[in-house]
Formats: C-alpha cells, sequence, structure tokens
C-alpha cells in the first residue's frame, strides 16, 4: 500500500518536471540584486536569459536570513526548474532542500553542494585577485596598499590571500593592510564603515584599496574616490563607478553561469549537474579594463599581468587557495 | 602608541561620534521633557532616506538636509501625538516608529528609484564634501599643533562640526534659558508647571520636535556626510540604541552626551584599526571581541560604573490634567 502510493507520488512528480520548460527561479543574496557587484551580475545573467530566450523567470530577493531555506523551498515546490541560489551561504539548505527535491534541478554559485541534482559552479577567485594584486602593487606609489573584506569567513581570505600573493610577486616589501566590514551577513552591506575602514587604511598609507565586500564596497570605492588614491572593485566591473579613480575590477563570470544555466535548463537545454570551476584558464575570473581605466594600466602593468595569466594558464605557477589548507603563506 | 596614530585615532572617532552624537542629543531634549524615545533609530533611518532621495533628485545637499529633517520631524509628531496626545504607552509608539521607518524607507525607495531599497550614488554638490579650515595646509608643517589642526580639525563635514558645536548650546538652551527651565521641569514635576500655567503638551512637543530636526540631522550624516554616498537598507545599523544607551550613560546632561558618545566612536574606531590583537605571543583576541566591544561594554558600563543614572522623574509618564 506504502509502496504504490509511493509510486503515484512517483509519477506526478515525474509529470510536473516533464511539462515542457518550467520556469526557472533565481535567489539572490542578502546585499540584494541591486548591488553593484556579485548579485547584480547574477541579475543581469537572468535578464540576458529572459531577452535571449523570449522565456521568464521567477527571482526572489532575500531580506532576511530565515527566508532562505523557506524561498528556497517554496520555489522547489511550485516546480520551478533549475532553481539558482547565488551565494555561498546557500550550501547548508541546499544540502538538505536538493534532497527533499530529487526532480528539481539546482544550481549553486560559489559553493560546492555535493548532490546528484546540484550543479556547482565555482570560480577560483584566488587566480583573478592574484592579478588584481600585481596591478595594485605596482600602481602604488606608496608601497602600501589595502584590502577591505565583507564578513570574516574563509572564502572571504581567499581574495585577500591571492591579492596579497600577487602584490607580494612583484614587489616583496609591499605592505598590506587588511580589514574585515564585520563577522555577520550586514557586513555585505555597509557602506559607511567600509567607508571609515578605507579612510583608516588610507590615513595609514595605502593608496590602492581592493575590495571584496559586496554592497559594502560602494563605500570603499567612495571613500578611495574622495581621497584621491584608487580602489579595485569586485565581482562586476565596477570601473564606471568612478572613472578615473577605480584601478580595475577582478571580474567574475556570474553572469554567464547563471545564463548557461538557465539555458541549460531549457525545454532544448541539457542540464548537467557536478562541479563547474571557473578561473583564468577559461575566462572565469579576469581583470577589467576598458575606457574609464585605459589610462591607470600602463603597457608594462599589461605584460605584467599577461605574464602571470600565461604561467597560470600553463600550470608553472599556481596560485595558493586560502580554502585548501585555511591558511595563507603571506600576510 | 605614536602621536601620528593618535591622530588617526581620534580623526576616526570624531567621524563615527557625529551621528552619535547627534542622536544622543536628540534623545536627551526629549526625555528631559519626560517623553521617552526609543524611536531614534527609526527617525535616522527615516532621516538618511528623506535626505538621500531628495540629494539625488535635486542634486543639493542643503535641500536634501532640509528634507532629511522634515521627514524626521513628521515621524517626530506621530511619536508626539501618540505619546503626548493620546496618551499612549511611550515605548510602544517608539517601536513603532522603528519598524515603520524600517519597512516605509525601503519601500518607498525600491518604487521610487528601482534599485532594491536603495538610492542613486551622490556626487559634487548632492554630498557634504570635507570642509579645509583656513589656514590648515600652512600650519601642517608645524610640530604637534600643527598636525593637531590640520588633520583632526579641519578636514570634516559641516554636520561633524554642527554636531560639536550643538553640545554647548544645548547646554546653554536647557540649564541658562527659561525655555530650558521649563523643559527640565516638564520632565520632572508636570503638575507644577501646569499650575503655573504652562501648556505641558506644547511644551513636550517642542522638545519632540528639536528631537526630529537633530535625528534628521544623524541621518542626512550618514547618507550624505559619509563614503556611503547615498541611502542604503537598514543604514543606521543600531546606531540609534547606541545613542540610546550614551545617554543613560550620559545621565541626560549635554557634556555626558559627549563624552559618552566619544567613547562609543572611539571604541569602534579601535575595532576598525585592531581587529586581532596579540598578547605577548599567546593568544590572539579574535575580531569578533574586538567589533562586540561596544556592546559589552554598553552592558558593563551600565550595569555597574556609571553611579546611578537617575532619568527625569516623569519620563515615560503621560501627563493627565486634573480636573
Amino acid at each position: 500500500m506504502k509502496f504504490t502510493f509511493g509510486a503515484i507520488l512517483g509519477v506526478c512528480s515525474a509529470l510536473v518536471v516533464n511539462q515542457a520548460s518550467a520556469e526557472s527561479a533565481i535567489i539572490y543574496d542578502l546585499g540584494g540584486k541591486f548591488d553593484k557587484s556579485f548579485n547584480e551580475s547574477a541579475h543581469n545573467g537572468a535578464l540576458r536569459y529572459g531577452e535571449a530566450s523570449g522565456n521568464s523567470f521567477s527571482e526572489f530577493e532575500l531580506q532576511s536570513e530565515a527566508q532562505r531555506e523557506q524561498a528556497l523551498r517554496r520555489f522547489a515546490q511550485r516546480g520551478h526548474n533549475p532553481i539558482i541560489t547565488a551565494g555561498f551561504s546557500f550550501q547548508s539548505v541546499l544540502e538538505v532542500v536538493a534532497d527533499d527535491f530529487p526532480d528539481t534541478n539546482f544550481v549553486a554559485i560559489d559553493t560546492v553542494v555535493d548532490r546528484p541534482n546540484v550543479r556547482s559552479v565555482v570560480f577560483r577567485e584566488h587566480e583573478g585577485s592574484y592579478l588584481v594584486g600585481i596591478l595594485a602593487a605596482m600602481a602604488s606609489e606608496s608601497g602600501t596598499i589595502g584590502f577591505v573584506g565583507g564578513m570574516d569567513i574563509p572564502f572571504i581570505r581567499r581574495f585577500s590571500c591571492g591579492y596579497v600573493l600577487g602584490a607580494r610577486s612583484v614587489n616583496p616589501d609591499v605592505d598590506v593592510i587588511q580589514n574585515m566590514t564585520g563577522t555577520t551577513a550586514a557586513a555585505w552591506n555597509d557602506p559607511v564603515r567600509g567607508g571609515e575602514l578605507t579612510k583608516t587604511q588610507i590615513s595609514e598609507g595605502a593608496d590602492v584599496v581592493y575590495h571584496a565586500a559586496g554592497g559594502t564596497g560602494r563605500g570603499v570605492l567612495q571613500a578611495a574616490d574622495d581621497a584621491g588614491i584608487l580602489g579595485i572593485g569586485v565581482d562586476s566591473n565596477q570601473n564606471y563607478l568612478h572613472p578615473g579613480s577605480v584601478l580595475t575590477s577582478m571580474v567574475k563570470l556570474v553572469d554567464e553561469a547563471v545564463f548557461a544555466a538557465m539555458s541549460d535548463g531549457d525545454a532544448g537545454g541539457e542540464f548537467s549537474t557536478g562541479i563547474v570551476s571557473l578561473g583564468v584558464d577559461n575566462g572565469g575570473v579576469s581583470y577589467s579594463l576598458d575606457e574609464h581605466n585605459a589610462d591607470l594600466i600602463s603597457d608594462e602593468m599589461k605584460a605584467a599581468v599577461s605574464a602571470a595569466e600565461a604561467a597560470i594558464v600553463s600550470g608553472d605557477l599556481e596560485v595558493h587557495d586560502f580554502m585548501t589548507t585555511t591558511s595563507c603563506p603571506a600576510s | 602608541m605614536s602621536f601620528e596614530l593618535i591622530i588617526q585615532l581620534t580623526d576616526s572617532t570624531i567621524r563615527l561620534t557625529t551621528p552619535l552624537l547627534l542622536a544622543c542629543l536628540a534623545g536627551m531634549y526629549s526625555e528631559r521633557s519626560g517623553v521617552f524615545d526609543i524611536g531614534l533609530e527609526g527617525k535616522m533611518l527615516a532621516g538618511a532616506f528623506g535626505a538621500a532621495a531628495v540629494a539625488a533628485v535635486t542634486g543639493s545637499a542643503w535641500i536634501g538636509l532640509m528634507a532629511g529633517m522634515g521627514v524626521s520631524v513628521f515621524f517626530a509628531i506621530i511619536h508626539g501625538f501618540a505619546a503626548i496626545t493620546l496618551r499612549a504607552n511611550q515605548i510602544i509608539s517608539g517601536v513603532a516608529v522603528n519598524v515603520l521607518a524600517a519597512g516605509m524607507s525601503a519601500f518607498i525607495g525600491q518604487n521610487w528609484f528601482k534599485m532594491g531599497g536603495q538610492t542613486p550614488q551622490l556626487s559634487g554638490s548632492g554630498r557634504f564634501n570635507e570642509i579645509s579650515l583656513p589656514l590648515a595646509e600652512t600650519l601642517s608643517g608645524v610640530p604637534v599643533l600643527g598636525a593637531i589642526y590640520s588633520d583632526l580639525i579641519s578636514g570634516h563635514n559641516i554636520l561633524t562640526y554642527a554636531a560639536f558645536v550643538a553640545v554647548p548650546l544645548s547646554a546653554w538652551v536647557l540649564f541658562k534659558t527659561r525655555y530650558g527651565l521649563r523643559l527640565r521641569a516638564v520632565g520632572e514635576n508636570p503638575g507644577a508647571v501646569d499650575t503655573a500655567g504652562i501648556s505641558v503638551e506644547r511644551q513636550r512637543f517642542s522638545a519632540v520636535l528639536i528631537c526630529g530636526v537633530l535625528c534628521g540631522m544623524a541621518g542626512a550624516y550618514l547618507s550624505l556626510g559619509t563614503s556611503a554616498a547615498g541611502f542604503v537598507r537598514d543604514m543606521t545599523a543600531g546606531k540609534g540604541y547606541i545613542a540610546l544607551a550614551a545617554l543613560i550613560f550620559a545621565k541626560w546632561t549635554p557634556k555626558g552626551a559627549l563624552l559618552a558618545c566619544m567613547l562609543f566612536g572611539f571604541l569602534e574606531a579601535i575595532g576598525n584599526k585592531y581587529q586581532s590583537i596579540t598578547i605577548f605571543d599567546l593568544f590572539v583576541v579574535p575580531v569578533q571581541f574586538m567589533q562586540a566591544l561596544p556592546y559589552i561594554l554598553t552592558v558593563v558600563i551600565l550595569a555597574g560604573f556609571v553611579g546611578k543614572a537617575v532619568p527625569p522623574k516623569s519620563g515615560g509618564v503621560p501627563y493627565i490634567k486634573e480636573r
């Protein structure tokens, strides 16, 4: 009896999934989809998919930590497929929810969720941070550069570690001042504090400041612009925010990852699960160069970064990943 | 600790103290008149939003400031109407202001600018920029005093100077003017004031309005005077509550407010600068502790060291005229 009941349920859910082109859904993390950084990049990818395919998609912006699982479950119950979660904080809830909805495909961005129906898209941010570290050290005149992180977690230490290693590779004596905005999720959206941390770093001599802090970075880049020094953006290309005072941005192609996931989930697409690792070799992370910062990046700097890129691609240079050892060889 | 370091820390302290001080003085006027105000946080947030939104549309920080104060005063009137006119519970009315401000700012912001509750990034005359006081450049070469003048005293925005000027001004208003005497009197013994033929309601309402104006300035400082350069959701981040704690710590005096707020500002500056301290190579004080320090200290100070903090005697009690 129990068995037949289960079988019926199985048939029902199979029917739901087989409905052609189930609408895809995306959930943004607490920074909000207009954070000009990570979430906005994910949002742009979703918008582009909508325009290119003509299909609609559902989206949800988290307002509090408590909504994380609730939103994910709601989308799964409504039959959305695939469901994309933007942000590493989804890891633990996704592990649970993915088991409960085995016929729904999920996409985790920035974290690995080892389930048969989850595609985990991770970026090798340490490689991209290494590249902007090189640029920072070469652009700095004072020999002191800064880093402002969001929440103090190993994931953000990965950015700072790559940044320090890159900077030290061109100038072994460079001083790197590192600060984290906070230890809770509120640290992703506190530009007042971000600006204050940056001002403190500037008063200690920093003349290039890199942020990996989501919405908090708005204050970092503004403070850098006000003081006439250089900032470095993250996740999205943020060069346009303060033309001429953003040295470059460490770009993660989150939009591409979202676009690809939504397209693969289409009726005609082929959705694959497992880990997708994006780095310098496949263009997943890079530094941005456009008309806003063309004057700030000299040919010499371009050459140094190109050399590092080539070394990373060929395997001669392996940038240390903080998450593998939870320690950084340089501080 | 080098001299340069002291200058850096103090400079940071002054910037972090400004919003706390304005909010703390705001609370002082309200509570001295007998109206408890737990809604400082909400009024600051609403003020920050109003200032940023109007500054973004008009491009003028001054018009933005006026709007911020206006919005904050509007919330103050709501609080005053509930707490004074309708004699409602002042704590509940204050909480309502906080919740309303947090929700309304994000909601109106989203509908107005379609940026997830944020306002557009402000630039140029849309913000209060740093003011270089006269001769700051020339005097910076003078040892000690030059650095103090050019780095510490010069180079803040107008609202910071306003906050620090408001301290002696408030002390004068409270303790040297007839208005101040009446204000303190309605907080202590409204019956006596009423007997003297002065309207308790009007006196309290005026204090609540001053509170609104100062909270609006505190909010405008956050959105127009800092690197945020605009409004983001929940940008006050608990500063209104810290100001409330500082007010008790300050025993409801302007001088005390200055010292208490500077202490909290200083602790935050320390927490920013030293995110982890290694003590004798033995153990590391974690960053979580450094960032929690202002809050831990609030509890410790309020529980033990503040001595007896006696609130205005009729604080929180609506005045009912005897018939």
